[in-house]
């Protein structure tokens, strides 16, 4: 008899635990989803975690400083070649032929370098590997004219102002087809990929004048102080 | 047009036949030269891996910490007033400074925006409108030992701002 008295006083106090949950809105199923969106949580974050630690292996700053000596020896072997033709035009007197056809216009940016200088073949060769969109040959000349400029200005520490405006030239950037774009617009599937050509030709123009307006105005002030 | 897209094949390809026939026609000794050349290219290599490192580790460390985004962020009200896609802001900011990471996000503005859509077109002109400035600076001062920078950052810079604006401008006015 006793047994069912306690039988019937826990079904009771079940009953009213039951109804303690719905008074709160909630059930057993409430309960069970809730215990489960917990472990989810817990392994979210186990997750998060790991994914923290993994990079904290390889931080941004040495995958940046790998993808460095990448680019590096990417560009070895354009460079090596580009360097060997730079050299066989050289020696060959084309670059000369180059620079005298290109002199009357870029001569007046570079005042102090002489008729005899053998840098301003090197820049003229440069910038008409730039504007005829060879960025792979352009940059062994440019680097060729910044080491012959080295050589006839012996500068030391500081940039001289011939390097100054060659470097802000070469970074404004100088383009007539600008075919990577052109490629890119292509495989995304435009319908007239070079229809961009006018516009970036006048949009270089402007960042190239303003570039060499300011560099000019600097380079007279940096000569009086 | 889509032949203009060819054209530095067929100028690379004249240039690498061109160049070596024209120095044996000037009894010039061009395997001689050629070797000569390149292994000065080779060493110009050594000469600007340590320029390229602290660049690529600076630039890295801005993008990855998410001060570029937020750059970007600040500057959108200007891209709303210039009436101008704000995520071409951050195309403006990453072109001086990455020459890959722009390339990137520039086919990713492709892609979403279509290549043929106004952000599209602009985005296209602006990747043009200037090169990776950093990076040319770095590399072409550090060829040749120079650790003094003088005022080519700050001009790359404006150079990059001027480029941008008159991308803006242009392609309003042609309607492109």
């Amino acid at each position: 008899m006793a047994n069912r008295t306690i039988e019937v006083e826990i079904k009771a106090k079940a009953g009213q635990a039951k109804e303690a949950f719905r008074a709160f809105g909630l059930s057993l199923t409430d309960l069970k989803s809730g215990l489960d969106l917990a472990m989810g949580a817990a392994r979210t974050a186990q997750q998060a975690l790991k994914a923290v630690y993994d990079t904290a292996r390889e931080p941004m700053a040495i995958s940046s400083a790998k993808e460095a000596v990448q680019l590096c020896l990417a560009l070895a072997g354009s460079i090596g070649l580009w360097s060997g033709m730079a050299q066989i035009a050289q020696q060959s007197g084309l670059t000369a032929l180059l620079a005298s056809a290109i002199r009357p216009i870029i001569g007046p940016l570079f005042p102090e370098l002489g008729p005899r200088s053998k840098s301003m073949p090197l820049i003229a060769a440069s910038m008409a590997a730039n504007l005829l969109g060879l960025g792979a040959a352009a940059t062994p000349l440019g680097l060729a004219a910044m080491q012959q400029l080295a050589a006839e200005s012996r500068s030391g520490a500081e940039p001289t102002d011939a390097m100054c405006t060659f470097i802000i030239i070469t970074a404004s950037s100088l383009t007539l087809v600008p075919t990577t774009i052109i490629s890119l617009r292509a495989e995304t599937g435009s319908a007239d990929p070079a229809a961009v050509i006018g516009a970036t030709i006048l949009a270089t123009s402007c960042s190239t004048a303003a570039a060499v307006a300011v560099d000019f105005i600097l380079r007279k002030r940096g000569r009086r102080n | 047009m889509r032949y203009l897209a060819s054209l530095p094949y067929y100028v690379v390809l004249s240039l690498l036949v061109g160049i070596p026939v024209y120095g044996a026609v000037r009894g010039v000794d061009v395997y001689g030269c050629f070797i000569a050349g390149a292994s000065n290219g080779l060493r110009t290599i050594l000469r600007i891996a340590p320029a390229m490192i602290a660049m690529f580790v600076a630039v890295g460390m801005f993008r990855g910490s998410g001060a570029l985004d937020a750059a970007a962020r600040a500057l959108s009200p200007v891209a709303r007033a210039l009436g101008v896609h704000p995520d071409l802001m951050i195309l403006a900011a990453l072109r001086p400074i990455s020459g890959s990471g722009a390339l990137g996000y520039l086919a990713k503005l492709l892609e979403v925006h279509g290549p043929d859509s106004a952000p599209g077109l602009l985005a296209s002109v602006i990747q043009g409108s200037a090169d990776t400035s950093l990076y040319i600076i770095a590399l072409y001062l550090g060829s040749v030992g120079i650790t003094r920078t003088r005022h080519t950052v700050p001009v790359a810079l404006l150079a990059g701002l001027a480029g941008f604006i008159a991308s803006v401008l242009v392609c309003r006015f042609t309607r492109l």
